[in-house]
């Protein structure tokens, strides 16, 4: 242990960021066909309530099974059923501050305690004035019982869970991050 | 269901706090309630193994990138990704991006008045190779001002972005480069509060890799997070 390297300091993505982090295919987290696909978006909100036009939002997630195509997944890597399934999304936020991928609902997960998780995304914001990512996760509106029990959702104050759940919309599901201020999405340290 | 999952280490102590007034733009974009600890678990532990697909063939040389040669010093960036155990991170993507010689963005919000360079673009990325080593062929950028304090400039430096293996380890810092000037008066640089983990931002002038005729080299080493000791690895020897 004495012997560890220093982890090298985050800086902030910068005012230039989508020159070097913008993918055309980011927001796909499954490929547009896929069938039961759904679009998640929201928007990005300093804590005057002003759009980040700035941020990149990014979001990783197991598939519909609960499954991870990782070596670390203690069940083993698996390939997804769903062609083109990727996990990971990434969307710059627009003038008005929006961001949207398009994904499918994860699976719930076993826990290392026996005590598993409502099925989440978890989220990395990046933006100019953020010297570091802040992390937050994304639950599902329809899985009340499953969030109920969720280990992560339950340690955090029961007042400010709601800011981790996202809302029906008329075009898939809504989730606004709030960098600060009133209603400040919940953002952990992991 | 038990099972254990590899935990990384906490690295907190050399990273940069979120409320850093001297950095303005940090006022209203830090969070004001306290960060809630989220235990290291599936989601956490594995991360988005993105592979050579992402990389096109010129990716790596952002001076080949257009019809003609971008103005500037030609560099050469090269190092290694490594986790705090000093393990290489192999077949991991390294994204980057940066101003042009003159200290010029392509992009429409940067209004400083040096010039557009129309042979560069300024991004570039590429994936680590089983030792974990990357190299890059660029300019090197030119500092820029901006309005965050009177005469205020950046120090030349290079945006990295890195995802290593798993969540907890995603990674976006910058390159600075030795002896600048400009160190002392930047708050984004500054926003690191500790010497030593400052210096780790700072790229090395590498006589013995750069190319006569060619190129200067600059080496730059990048450590994401390690793993904490489990039971499990008083096994592995």
């Amino acid at each position: 242990m004495t012997d560890r390297l220093g982890t090298t300091p985050s800086q902030t993505v910068g005012p230039f960021l989508s020159i070097g982090l913008s993918w055309a295919d980011g927001p796909y987290v499954v490929p547009e066909e896929t069938g039961g696909a759904v679009r998640i978006g929201g928007r990005v909100l300093d804590g005057a309530g002003a759009p980040v036009p700035d941020a990149l939002v990014e979001t990783w997630q197991a598939d519909p099974d609960g499954r991870f195509d990782h070596p670390d997944d203690p069940r083993g890597a698996l390939r997804p059923a769903i062609a083109g399934f990727r996990g990971f999304g990434r969307s710059a936020t627009d003038e008005l501050g929006r961001w949207w991928v398009l994904t499918v609902k994860p699976g719930a997960l076993p826990g290392p305690d026996g005590a598993g998780e409502a099925p989440h995304l978890d989220v990395s914001v990046l933006a100019r004035g953020l010297m570091h990512r802040v992390v937050t996760r994304i639950y599902f509106p329809d899985e009340t019982a499953a969030n109920a029990a969720d280990p992560v959702l339950c340690a955090v104050p029961e007042d400010r869970r709601h800011t981790l759940v996202a809302s029906e919309a008329d075009d898939g599901l809504r989730f606004d991050i709030r960098l600060q201020g009133d209603h400040e999405t919940v953002f952990f340290t992991v | 269901m038990t099972f254990v999952l590899p935990r990384y280490a906490d690295d907190t102590a050399g990273q940069p706090s979120l409320d850093h007034p001297d950095y303005r733009s940090t006022a209203l974009r830090h969070p004001t309630q306290p960060l809630v600890v989220l235990p290291q678990r599936l989601t956490e532990v594995t991360g988005p193994l993105l592979g050579e697909e992402r990389v096109g063939e010129l990716d790596h040389d952002l001076t080949r990138q257009h019809a003609g040669d971008p103005l500037g010093q030609r560099i050469v960036v090269h190092g290694r990704v490594l986790d705090g155990d000093g393990r290489p991170v192999p077949a991991t993507l390294v994204e980057i991006w940066q101003a042009n010689a003159a200290g010029r963005y392509r992009h429409v919000v940067d209004e400083t008045r040096a010039p557009i360079d129309p042979n560069f673009t300024g991004a570039g990325r590429v994936m680590t190779d089983a030792e974990g080593n990357y190299r890059f062929v660029t300019v090197k950028p030119g500092a820029y001002p901006w309005k965050n304090h009177p005469n205020a400039w950046r120090p030349a430096h290079i945006h990295l972005s890195l995802f290593g293996r798993a969540f907890t380890q995603r990674l976006v810092t910058q390159m600075y480069f030795p002896d600048d000037p400009l160190f002392g008066q930047d708050p984004i640089f500054n926003a690191v509060r500790d010497p030593a983990a400052r210096q780790r931002m700072i790229s090395r002038y590498d006589h013995d890799r750069t190319e006569p005729g060619w190129a200067l080299a600059y080496a730059f080493d990048i450590v994401l997070r390690g793993r904490d000791a489990t039971p499990l690895d008083d096994d592995d020897d």
